[in-house]
Parts: C-alpha cells; sequence; structure tokens
C-alpha cells in the first residue's frame, strides 16, 4: 500500500533523522503509540490463555517494523517486569506465513521462573512487549521433502507445531507425523489445534505420549509404527537431549534437532570454579581470583575501564550468558545479555562476555 | 589558604563508608516502577516541550510564537542535558534494561559527544574530583578556580574568558576532552587528539545543521527568526548549564584535595572526599528538576549512579550523617553559591591565594591514571 509506505520512508529518511536527532525517530513515534515506532520491533499482546497448568500462551500481535520468522526459529521477547525489561528466547507455535498477522507464544512456568509467572499471573491484553529479530537454523528447508517426522518433547513443542502449521497451511500433500512426548496428559500442549489440523489434513497423523502415565518411549519401533516406514522421512525434533539422542538412535534419514538447557543456576559462592569466554576476543580462561575485570586482564586483555569501584560505568559490558555477583550489593544475577560492570563483578560460575 | 580538612580517624572513616554504602545498597534495592515512571514522565515532557518549541519557532515571526518557542524549546533542551542526559549516561537507570535509556549508547542534545562525556565527566571528573592536577573540571583547563593554580599574566582576563565559557557553554563541553591546555603546553600533540576531534566534528555539525540550517529552512521566509530562536534556546541553556554546574564544587567552603592527600585512599576516602568538596543548592521541586538534581551535588557525588530524583530522599540521610561526624554540609540558594563563585573568578585574576613566594611549576597533570588498588573487597 503506497499510502502507507511513503509515510514511513519519509520517517526513515536521512532529512528526518537530522531534525530528530541525536534521539532518533522512534523515541517520538512511541509518545503516540508504543507501537509506532518503525525501527524498534514490537508487538501487542492481544490474549493470554492457560492451556495447561504449567504453560500459558500469549498471542501478540507485532508492529509492521517485525520481519517475521520462519517456523522453527526462536525470538527474543522483552516483558517489563516491575519497570525492568526481562528479555527471554521463546519459538512461536504459529505458521510461518502468518508474517504481518498474530503469532503465538507459549511459554512453561517454572517456580523460579521470573517471566513464566509474570505472564500467567499478571500480563494482561494491551501490554507491549519488544522483539528481537527471529534467528536459528532449526528450520524447514526451503525445498520440502516428502515426508515429515516431527517430534517433540514438553515445552519443546513449540518450534515443530510451528513447522507442522506452516506445512498444513501450505497444502503439503506428503506425510506428516506429529508425535508429542510429555509427563502426563495433563501437560499436552496443543491437542485440540493439532487434531483441528489433522481431521482437516488427511496425511497428518498424531500422537501424544504421556511418559509418566506408561505412554512408550521413543523407539524405531514406536515410530514406525505411527509413521510407517521411517527411510526418507526428514525428522525435526526438539526437546531435552535424552529425546533428541533417542531420535538419532532409531531415525536413518536426516534429523533436525533443537535443545534447550535449563538455566544454570550455579550459585557457589567465593569459591566459584569455571571457565571465563571472551567471545570478541575468542579467548577463554579458567576463573581465578579477582573481579571479572581484572580477570580479563590477567587473561590479556583490555578491557576499557575507569574508576575501578563501581562508579563511572566505563567497563559496563555485555555478559552473554553465566551468573556474577556483584560485590557492593551482593546481588547475583544469571540474565542472559545483560550489561554488567566488569570492576564490581564477580564469576559464580561459567561466564562469557562480549570483549 | 584552602580550606582545611576535617580531621577524621581512620576507623571513622571506614565506619562512614559503611554507612553510606548502606545507604547505597538500601536505595538500590528500593529501585522500580516509580523510578520508570518518573523518568518516563520526564522525558514525554521533554519531548512535548521540544515539538512545541520547534513549532512555534516555525512560525516565530509572530512575537509571541518566538518567545514561546524559545522557552519551550530552551526548557526542553535543559531537561534533556541534565534530568535525562547527564543522569541517564551516568548509569542511572541501566537497572531498567531498556535499550532507549542505556548509558553507554545514550546521545543527549548538545554538541558534546556522549563517549567523550563518559569519559571525562563519569570517569575523571566523578573519581578524582577536587584533586588538583587530576580533576580537569577544575577551571576546564582555561579558568584559574583554584588558589592552587599558579597565577599568569592571562589569568587576568578570568571573568572574561568565565563569561565566553558560559556563553558556548556546550562547545566548551565538547572540547573539553580534546584537553586544549596540554596542548598548549606542548604535553601532547592535536595529531594525539585526530580520534576525538573526529567524533566532536561528527556530532557538532549535526548539531549545527539541525538547529542552524534545517529547521529555519523549514520556516521559509521566517528563517532568520527561527535561526535567532534556536540561537537563543541553545545559549539559554548554556548560561543555565554553566551557573548550575559551576555551584557544583566551586562555592566558598568546598575543600581540594592534593595529589598525595587521594592517593591510597579507601573507600570512605573516597567518599569523604566528595562530601567535603561538593556543594549544593536549595530550592524547590521544578528547581531542583531543572538542575538534573545537580542541586543535590552531594549526594550525587556520593552515588553518581542512583537515579537522581531520589537525591531529595538520600539527602535527610547524609545531612543526618554529616552532623554525626561534624562534617560540613555546604547547601545555600543560588544566588548565594553562584555569587560566591563569580567573587571567586574575579578575584583568581589576580595573583594571590596560598601560592608560595617562590614561582613553581603547575601541579604535574597526570596523564590516565589507573589505580593500583581495588577498594572493594571480594
Amino acid at each position: 500500500m503506497p499510502t502507507l509506505t511513503t509515510p514511513r520512508r519519509l520517517l526513515s529518511s536521512q532529512f528526518v533523522d537530522l531534525l530528530v536527532g541525536p534521539h532518533g525517530i522512534d523515541r517520538y513515534l512511541e509518545l503516540i503509540r508504543p507501537e509506532l515506532t518503525i525501527r524498534d520491533a514490537r508487538a501487542e499482546v492481544v490474549a493470554v490463555r492457560r492451556q495447561t497448568e504449567r504453560s500459558v500462551t500469549m498471542t501478540l500481535r507485532p508492529n509492521r517494523t517485525w520481519q517475521g520468522f520462519r517456523a522453527g526459529q526462536f525470538v527474543r521477547v522483552g516483558v517489563e517486569i516491575d519497570g525492568v525489561r526481562r528479555t527471554r528466547t521463546y519459538s512461536p507455535a504459529s505458521s510461518e506465513h502468518a508474517a504481518g498477522r498474530s503469532f503465538e507464544l507459549t511459554l512453561t512456568t517454572h517456580p523460579e521462573g521470573l517471566v513464566s509467572r509474570h505472564v500467567r499471573a499478571a500480563l494482561r491484553p494491551g501490554t507491549i512487549v519488544h522483539l528481537g529479530g527471529a534467528q536459528g537454523d532449526f528450520v524447514l528447508p526451503a525445498r520440502r521433502p516428502g515426508r515429515f517426522l516431527l517430534i517433540s518433547g514438553g515445552s519443546g513443542i513449540t518450534p515443530v507445531m510451528s513447522m507442522l502449521r506452516t506445512l498444513c497451511e501450505e497444502r503439503h500433500d506428503g506425510e506428516v507425523t506429529f508425535v508429542h512426548y510429555a509427563r502426563t496428559a495433563a501437560d499436552w500442549l496443543y491437542r485440540p489445534e493439532a487434531e483441528a489440523l489433522a481431521a482437516s489434513n488427511p496425511n497428518v497423523r498424531l500422537a501424544y505420549v504421556a511418559t509418566r502415565e506408561g505412554g512408550p518411549r521413543v523407539s524405531a519401533q514406536a515410530l514406525r509404527s505411527l509413521a510407517g516406514d521411517l527411510d526418507g522421512a526428514l525428522a525435526a525434533v526438539c526437546g531435552p537431549p535424552s529425546l533428541i539422542d533417542a531420535v538419532r538412535d532409531c531415525v536413518p534419514g536426516e534429523v533436525l534437532a533443537e535443545t534447550f538447557t535449563p538455566p544454570s543456576l550455579s550459585v557457589t559462592g567465593a569459591a566459584a570454579s569455571g571457565t571465563l569466554r571472551f567471545l570478541r576476543s575468542d579467548r577463554t580462561a579458567e576463573i581465578a581470583g579477582g573481579t571479572l575485570l581484572e580477570q580479563a586482564e590477567a587473561a590479556g586483555l583490555t578491557p576499557e575501564f575507569g574508576c575501578r569501584m563501581g562508579i563511572c560505568h566505563t567497563c559496563t559490558c555485555r555478559k552473554a550468558a553465566g551468573t556474577v555477583r556483584n560485590v557492593l550489593t551482593g546481588e547475583v544475577s544469571d540474565e542472559e545479555d545483560e550489561d554488567i560492570q566488569l570492576c564490581i563483578s564477580l564469576p559464580e560460575g561459567d561466564v562469557a562476555l562480549e570483549i | 589558604m584552602p580550606t582545611e580538612h576535617p580531621q577524621l580517624t581512620e576507623e571513622q572513616i571506614e565506619a562512614l563508608g559503611r554507612e553510606l554504602d548502606e545507604l547505597r545498597n538500601r536505595t538500590r534495592a528500593d529501585l522500580g516502577e516509580r523510578d520508570v515512571d518518573y523518568i518516563r514522565r520526564v522525558i514525554k515532557t521533554q519531548r512535548g516541550l521540544e515539538i512545541l518549541g520547534r513549532v512555534l519557532l516555525e512560525v516565530g515571526f509572530l512575537p509571541p510564537a518566538w518567545v514561546g518557542g524559545v522557552a519551550a524549546l530552551s526548557l526542553s533542551k535543559i531537561l534533556d542535558n541534565m534530568e535525562i542526559g547527564h543522569n541517564v549516561m551516568h548509569g542511572q537507570y541501566d537497572w531498567m534494561k531498556d535499550p532507549a535509556l542505556d548509558s553507554k549508547r545514550f546521545e543527549w542534545d548538545t554538541a558534546c559527544p556522549g563517549d567523550q562525556w563518559r569519559h571525562s565527566h563519569n570517569y575523571m571528573h566523578h573519581t578524582h574530583t577536587n584533586v588538583l592536577g587530576m580533576d580537569r573540571d577544575i577551571g576546564y583547563g582555561v579558568l584559574r578556580m583554584s588558589e592552587d593554580q599558579r597565577w599568569r599574566p592571562r589569568d587576568i582576563a578570568n571573568p572574561i574568558y568565565a563569561t565566553l565559557l558560559m556563553l558556548l557553554f556546550e562547545w566548551g563541553v565538547a572540547v573539553h576532552d580534546l584537553e586544549v591546555d596540554r596542548i598548549e603546553k606542548g604535553e601532547i600533540t592535536l595529531a594525539d587528539k585526530r580520534d576525538i576531534l573526529r567524533a566532536i566534528w561528527e556530532k557538532g555539525r549535526r548539531q549545527v545543521l539541525k538547529d542552524y540550517v534545517l529547521f529555519p529552512l523549514l520556516a521559509g521566509p521566517g528563517a532568520p527568526f527561527t535561526l535567532a530562536g534556536n540561537v537563543s534556546a541553545n545559549v539559554v541553556r548554556n548560561i543555565w548549564s554553566f551557573m548550575i554546574i559551576f555551584c557544583g564544587h566551586f562555592p566558598e567552603g568546598t575543600h581540594e584535595f592534593s595529589l598525595e592527600e587521594a592517593e591510597n585512599e579507601t573507600r570512605g576516602g573516597w567518599y569523604l572526599r566528595q562530601m567535603l568538596g561538593s556543594a549544593n543548592l536549595t530550592g524547590g521541586r521544578l528547581f531542583h528538576i531543572l538542575s538534573g538534581n545537580l542541586s543535590h551535588q552531594i549526594e550525587h557525588h556520593l552515588f553518581p549512579d542512583i537515579p537522581a530524583h531520589r537525591y531529595a530522599e538520600i539527602a535527610v540521610e547524609v545531612r543526618a550523617i554529616c552532623e554525626r561526624y561534624s562534617l560540613p554540609y555546604n547547601a545555600g540558594p543560588l544566588g548565594k553559591q553562584f555569587g560566591s563563585v563569580v567573587k571567586k573568578i574575579f578575584r583568581l585574576a589576580l595573583p594571590g591565594g596560598s601560592e608560595p613566594e617562590a614561582p613553581r611549576a603547575d601541579p604535574v597533570p597526570v596523564p590516565v591514571h589507573v589505580p593500583d588498588r581495588i577498594p572493594v573487597a571480594a
């Protein structure tokens, strides 16, 4: 629609950028409506529902800046909780052809899961969340093979559900076998949706398995009884590492796999051990004594620094992963991709830094 | 004579440090929605004033629009630079993890590039506050602001330099990290500062283009009015921020420190130096906001990365601590404090003060100094 693209192009022009410098056009547009931003991808929560006791599903309507995703990819989602933006990674469960339309995320709630608990208990439709670009190689090949074996365990269902929905929307006519494993039947996700797809697509076969209620574990025999001959089928599996290994053992053809490991909460106190990874300089070091700044310097790096006492923020850098403790406040933080002050941070286990 | 420092025992200094650390951590733990709402409200107000000012100055040929436009744009720039920019760049809102309020990336509506400010101000000035030869904010390399700075004949024009610096303050701040005085003395050359110069040029060019070319051109035949309005708004902001900033460390009664005094300082000692070297301004709530809460300079220097709108409540406790340790708490209204700064600018134009009879060298300027101590125990 040219009537819509022309103002957008004007707003992203260099001329406007100079006029609204140094803050940029989004910092003004968002004051009219937060989702009007043309550089920051954002979405409005349009629905929140609880499929199971331990999950929550939210439907997001992205703004026009959002570039969409491919089935199987994951997206960084920022949710503001008590004034702090908490960013987590989730895989959309919707069809990849939903570009420009709403898409769904399903979160499993853990007792320590700050974001999932908040989304389940307090998130209301109308809330604005922040989106990062979609990432990940766990995607359907551009040339779709004839047969698919889509397998998921627990909350790993979302990217695989996205694949199933995508294939159904494309009217893929090869056989698609969809197997989901969860501990109990009460934990099964997306069962009514999958059944509806199976009802309208005769090539789709479903199996929902409750592993703690006597359901069969993954085996070549079990898969064959569902999907017939496994030869020539492309398997896409998402779940815990044990599930992926089991599928690899019994599927002869190509296996696309995505796993997720639970966050490591290694609060080990002063005697922390582990490996420091300095991602940009491609170096590693075993944890010795001292702050991350001292340890980075001991490893031969020259990170920027100033006061070395936590006041000037010169040494602030991005921590990609790991748990650190602030020596001034004693605060322990295990967030991924957060900025920390090197000169007052101690590692509490493996830490990866963007220096 | 420089002010005599109050004498505290080592134990007292350590206890003082612990009390202030405790106050800092307590405040830090309490940060949340309230602080977010506050800063977003200020930002919304600033952006609103900015748009209003720009629109009014586009029709600046109408006198009421011109006056209103200058007022709105001046206020916008003051809020942008002081309560928002200065404070955000200190990392006061980093805990929000909002990229738009990230101390490392924030840029403000002034000629000085954010990165250079972060170095010259957040690190150099805030770490080495009032240490002669280390804190380049003592006179900004142009003025004689301390009796311990050797008098040179050119200092006779101190009030003139100060007036020029006031009117052109954003440019003075922009070239601060160039260390022109050290270039002049031949300690460094312009070539050493090539990257700094390029960044100033890049940022300054965009600011000039915006305020003095593009917005005036958009007004068509009214361009001269828009241009005059934009110049005025920048100058109003310059004068205001100069006055507030010069009241932070130069009024009567603030302490200066020698390199030896600041050497091997503990965290408690650092806190003590910040308290003695800073001075507050008294006033109403709006005054505090427009000063970027630098009116609470003492609290700001103790806790530079705690959201500044909290300083008023923290001040109650800091004042009580000062009383308990018999420390001065330098505070006064803008007129009185700025008056004493002006007096100092004039007095130091003439030789005198505590300088010894025999001519002596300037305090040795120490290039970026790496303290070898880590003041915090793991």
